[in-house]
C-alpha cells in the first residue's frame, strides 16, 4: 500500500497523459489544462517545504553560531522582506517590488554574478584551449571564429567573418546539437518510462 | 559628467561592486551580497507563485467560485507535509508520484515529436533544397554531420573501418559544435558585462549617453 499506491497513481497519470498527446479532443485538451494548473499548485506547495528548509537551515546556522552566521541574517531580512513586499503590494509592474527590488537589487546581483562568469570562462578558455591535438584546435578555431563574428571589431577585420561565424552555427554546430538533441530524447524517453512503469524507484526513498 | 543622486541607482551600484568584487577574492562585501541575492531571489519567488498561480489556480476557483474539482491538487499540495509526522511520512510519495507521472507521461510524445521527430524533419534532404547549389550543400553538408555524430554515440560495435571514418568524421562536427556553443556562451556574458558597465557609466556616473 505504501509503495503500491503512489506507483499505481505514476503509472495511471503517465499512461493518461501520453494517451492524451494523440487525441486532439475537447475534452482531452481540457484535461490537460486542468491537471498543467494542477501541477502548478502541487509544486507550490513543494516551493513551501523548500522555503521551511532553507529558513531552518539559516535559522540553525545562527542558533549555533555557525562561521558566517551573520550573512543568515541577511538572507533571512531579506527574503522575508521581499516576501512581504510582494505579497503586501503585489507583482504587477509599478509595484515596489518590480520597482524597487527587482530593478535595483535583484537586477543588479543576476547580472554582475553571469557577467563575472566571462571572466572564469575566458580562463578557463585559457587552459582548456591550448591546441594540443587537432580536435582541441578545431574546438579553438570555432570558438574564435563564433566570438570575433559576433562583435563589430569582427565584421572591421573582414566582412564575411559574421557570416562565416553564422555558418559555423547553422550548418556544424547545428548537425552536431541535433545528434546530441537525439541522445538526449532517447535517454529522457527512457528514464519517463521507467519511472512510469516503475522500473526507477528512487523517488519513492527509503524505508516500507 | 552627472554622477546619479538616485539613492537605488547606488544601492544598485554598490551591489554590482560586491560581486565584482569576487575578482579580487572571496571576502566579507561579496558574501553579504550573495547571501542578499538568495534571499531576495526566494522572496521574490514566493510572491510571484502566489499571485501567478496559488491564488488564481487555487484560491478562487476553490474558495471563490466553488469548483469541487480543485480539492484534489489541495490535498496533494498537502500530503507534502506529512513528511513532518514520521508514521503518515510514506504520503508524501503520492502528490510525488502524481508530478512524476504527469510530467513523465507529457515528456514522452513531446520529446520524440520535437527532438527526434522534427530533428529528423529538419535534417532530411527535400527536392526543395536542390534549387540553389550552396542551400543543397550546407543541408548535404548538415546531414553527413548528423549521421556521423550519431554513429561516434554508437558503441555497440567497435569503431573500425567505416564506423572508424564515420565516428572520426563526427568527431569533427562535434568539436566544431562544442567550440561554437563555447563562443556564443562567452559572447552572451561579455554582454551581461558590457550591459554592468554601461550601467556604472551611463546610469550612474553619467559619463556616457
Amino acid at each position: 500500500m505504501r509503495r503500491t499506491l503512489p506507483l499505481a497513481i505514476c503509472l495511471i497519470m503517465g499512461i493518461v497523459m501520453m494517451v492524451q498527446f494523440f487525441v486532439p479532443h475537447p475534452i482531452s485538451v481540457g484535461f490537460y489544462d486542468l491537471t498543467t494548473k494542477w501541477i502548478r499548485i502541487v509544486s507550490a506547495f513543494a516551493l513551501v517545504l523548500g522555503v521551511g528548509s532553507l529558513i531552518l537551515y539559516h535559522i540553525d546556522r545562527l542558533q549555533r553560531k555557525r562561521p558566517g552566521w551573520a550573512y543568515s541574517i541577511v538572507t533571512l531580512i531579506a527574503l522575508v522582506g521581499t516576501a512581504i513586499t510582494g505579497l503586501g503590494w503585489g507583482v504587477k509592474p509599478g509595484a515596489p517590488l518590480q520597482e524597487i527590488i527587482f530593478k535595483n537589487i535583484l537586477v543588479p546581483l543576476n547580472a554582475s554574478m553571469f557577467a563575472i562568469l566571462a571572466f572564469y570562462m575566458a580562463s578557463a578558455a585559457y587552459r582548456a584551449f591550448r591546441a594540443r591535438t587537432k580536435e582541441a584546435a578545431l574546438l579553438l578555431i570555432a570558438a574564435f571564429l563564433v566570438m570575433l563574428g559576433m562583435v563589430p571589431v569582427g565584421a572591421a577585420i573582414w566582412g564575411k567573418l559574421p557570416d562565416v561565424a553564422e555558418w559555423i552555427l547553422s550548418v556544424p554546430n547545428m548537425a552536431a546539437k541535433r545528434a546530441i538533441l537525439f541522445g538526449v530524447a532517447l535517454g529522457a524517453i527512457a528514464t519517463s518510462l521507467k519511472v512510469i512503469l516503475g522500473i526507477e524507484r528512487g523517488w519513492l526513498g527509503g524505508g516500507k | 559628467m552627472h554622477i546619479s543622486t538616485d539613492i537605488w541607482t547606488w544601492v544598485a551600484v554598490i551591489l554590482t561592486f560586491g560581486i565584482f568584487s569576487f575578482l579580487w577574492k572571496d571576502n566579507p562585501f561579496y558574501k553579504f551580497c550573495e547571501h542578499l541575492f538568495v534571499g531576495v531571489s526566494v522572496g521574490y519567488t514566493i510572491a510571484l507563485t502566489w499571485y501567478n498561480s496559488v491564488y488564481p489556480d487555487l484560491i478562487t476557483p476553490l474558495f471563490r467560485q466553488g469548483k469541487p474539482l480543485y480539492v484534489i491538487p489541495f490535498l496533494l499540495g498537502l500530503c507534502y507535509f506529512f513528511r513532518f509526522i514520521p508514521k503518515a511520512s510514506w504520503l508524501v510519495r503520492i502528490p510525488m508520484g502524481f508530478v512524476l507521472g504527469w510530467a513523465s507521461g507529457v515528456a514522452i510524445p513531446a520529446f520524440f515529436q520535437t527532438n527526434v521527430i522534427k530533428q529528423i524533419q529538419g535534417t532530411l534532404l527535400s527536392p526543395a533544397l536542390f534549387a540553389r547549389w550552396d542551400v543543397f550543400l550546407w543541408a548535404l553538408i548538415s546531414f553527413i554531420g548528423v549521421i556521423c555524430s550519431v554513429l561516434y554515440f554508437f558503441f555497440s560495435r567497435e569503431h573500425k573501418g567505416a564506423l572508424k571514418v564515420a565516428a572520426e568524421t563526427g568527431i569533427v562536427f562535434l568539436m566544431i559544435g562544442f567550440g561554437a556553443s563555447f563562443g556564443y556562451t562567452v559572447m552572451a556574458r561579455m554582454s551581461l558585462l558590457i550591459g554592468r558597465f554601461q550601467f556604472l557609466l551611463r546610469d550612474w556616473l553619467g559619463v556616457i549617453r
